[in-house]
């Protein structure tokens, strides 16, 4: 079997983790090159439905990251990320997807090497939970 | 000239979507003086084969209820589309899948389990006989319609021309569809015959909702005495009006809420939502904050946060179906295998 390369899809916060990434980026740290990465305004710029959306089209796992707690360039919009990936993670649950697909990580704009950590491990734990299983919509003809 | 042809159709409903055309009580007898009702198997007698032998196009408007469960309600779904020129999706389960897209948490085997299996004690089943697409008798071959995996909203099946939202429509906007069609007037295709608003900013307890709340937990409506003024969120109860269309009552206050219930989305999502129960999560998690929450660990959160029982059953009440995911995946089978 080919070796499975997981989709990963980074939604990084611009004031922390997107600064954290480019860091370990122009430090020439290493960290697998699955993520897809995507500059948010804040964490709380993602909206539960770009998560869902995300795992529709074939992504294997959404990476989160945000400012620390109380860092938040607008005070509270981690706060609120956080309370949607625990409601997300549940929902999660019930519709079939192991809720390891989606992480929230709190990492600084100086951070570079936390970065490649995370999502080091996280890329890992991907590979090991393997492809998100598509579905196969077609009905049969008999009740079999 | 001759009167516009009008037909009517179930698939997976209730039978409340056919009430709801009953409760058009009077107006009902003015509008069946201007149309000529060619199939409504509910109320009249009709036979398949009267549709088969019309030909194109020559319904003017179908209205349509309910999912699409079976083998049967897909193929009359396809059989309507090809004889009618409009075609209305008609209340929440032929819009977003409805209740009956709950379903979608289980697949073909886990229902007949449930419902011919040991799962239910009721059913003394040992060979675990189920429902069979053909069998023989010596009368010669039985059919049934094939049971699918999943429920599907009509549009998922066929084109769509208009859809009225709901569990059931309001009557009044099923006599302002009919009245616009009748007079010639053609919505643009896909419009949602209904308000385009959400709930909130039409219901009567606005005023009383907060932009942000502070609770300690989230509550059911069997555990708490409602205040019947105050608006449910606010209340510590999830109320999906945020991102539901308004139009359940004309005068814009929520069906549900007048009853002092929060509402559970019926009325299908307003124009900028894509996945129901997710767009809710959303809306839930920025409205509601926990009082102290930034001294909080994450578990402490999260303990808060399973206050929301069943998420995704409450959030996807109506829209499972037509979610972005549509059903139940099976992330954990293959560690099986
Ligand atoms: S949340 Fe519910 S009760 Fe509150 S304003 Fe919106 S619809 Fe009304
Ligand atoms: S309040 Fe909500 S659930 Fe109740 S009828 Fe109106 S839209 Fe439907
Ligand atoms: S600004 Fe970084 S999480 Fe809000």
């Amino acid at each position: 079997m080919e070796k499975f390369e997981p989709k990963i899809l980074c939604l990084l916060c611009k004031w922390c983790t997107y600064s954290g990434a480019d860091l370990a980026g122009t430090s020439r740290m290493k960290y697998p090159p699955n993520g897809i990465v995507v500059k948010t305004l804040c964490s709380s710029r993602v909206d539960a439905q770009h998560v869902m959306e995300a795992f529709q089209q074939g992504i294997d796992g959404v990476f989160i990251g945000g400012c620390h707690p109380g860092d938040c360039h607008y005070q509270t919009g981690n706060y609120k990320t956080r309370r949607r990936v625990i409601l997300l993670k549940k929902t999660m649950e019930q519709m079939g997807i192991n809720p390891e697909r989606l992480t929230l990580e709190w990492i600084s704009a100086s951070e570079g090497k936390r970065f490649a950590r995370k999502i080091k491990e996280f890329t890992s734990k991907i590979k090991d939970l393997g492809p998100l299983p598509e579905y196969d919509f077609t009905e049969s003809t008999e009740n079999k | 000239m001759a009167k516009p042809k009008v037909g009517f159709y179930w698939c997976a409903s209730c039978g409340g979507c056919e009430e709801a055309i009953v409760d058009l009580h009077e107006d009902l007898l003015v509008v069946a003086e201007k149309i000529d009702i060619v199939f409504w198997p509910c109320a009249m007698d009709f036979k398949y084969q009267d549709v088969r032998d019309m030909s194109e196009n020559e319904i003017d408007i179908t209205f349509i209820n309910g999912a699409i469960r079976t083998e049967e309600q897909e193929e009359m779904a396809n059989l309507l589309r090809e004889k009618s020129k409009i075609l209305i999706s008609f209340g929440a389960c032929s819009q977003i899948g409805g209740i009956p897209g709950l379903a979608n948490f289980h697949d073909r085997d886990s229902i007949f389990q449930s419902s011919y299996g040991s799962t239910c004690p009721s059913v003394d089943n040992p060979d675990f006989i189920v429902p069979q697409t053909k069998t023989d008798v010596p009368e010669g071959e039985l059919t049934l319609p094939a049971f699918h995996n999943t429920v599907k909203s009509t549009d998922q099946v066929v084109e769509v021309d208009y859809y009225l939202p709901g569990c059931s429509p309001a009557p009044y906007l099923t006599l302002n569809a009919i009245n616009t069609l009748l007079a010639g007037k053609r919505p643009e295709k896909g419009t949602v015959l209904a308000p385009v608003k959400a709930l909130c900013d039409t219901c009567d307890r606005k005023d009383s909702k907060p932009d942000k709340i502070m609770l300690k937990d989230i509550k059911r409506v069997s555990e708490v005495e409602l205040d019947p003024e105050e608006c449910l969120l606010a209340q510590g109860i999830i109320c999906m009006g945020p991102i539901t269309r308004s139009g359940c009552t004309q005068g814009g206050e929520g069906r549900c809420i007048k009853a002092n219930m929060p509402c559970r989305g019926c009325y299908g999502p307003i124009p900028e939502v894509q996945d129901v129960g997710a767009s809710m999560i959303s809306a839930i998690a920025s409205i509601i904050g926990i009082e102290g929450e930034e001294n909080m660990s994450d578990e402490h959160v999260e303990k808060i946060m399973d206050t929301v029982v069943d998420p995704a059953g409450t959030f996807y009440r109506f829209s499972l179906a037509t979610s972005y995911l549509r059903r139940k995946l099976n992330d954990y089978a293959k560690d099986n295998n």
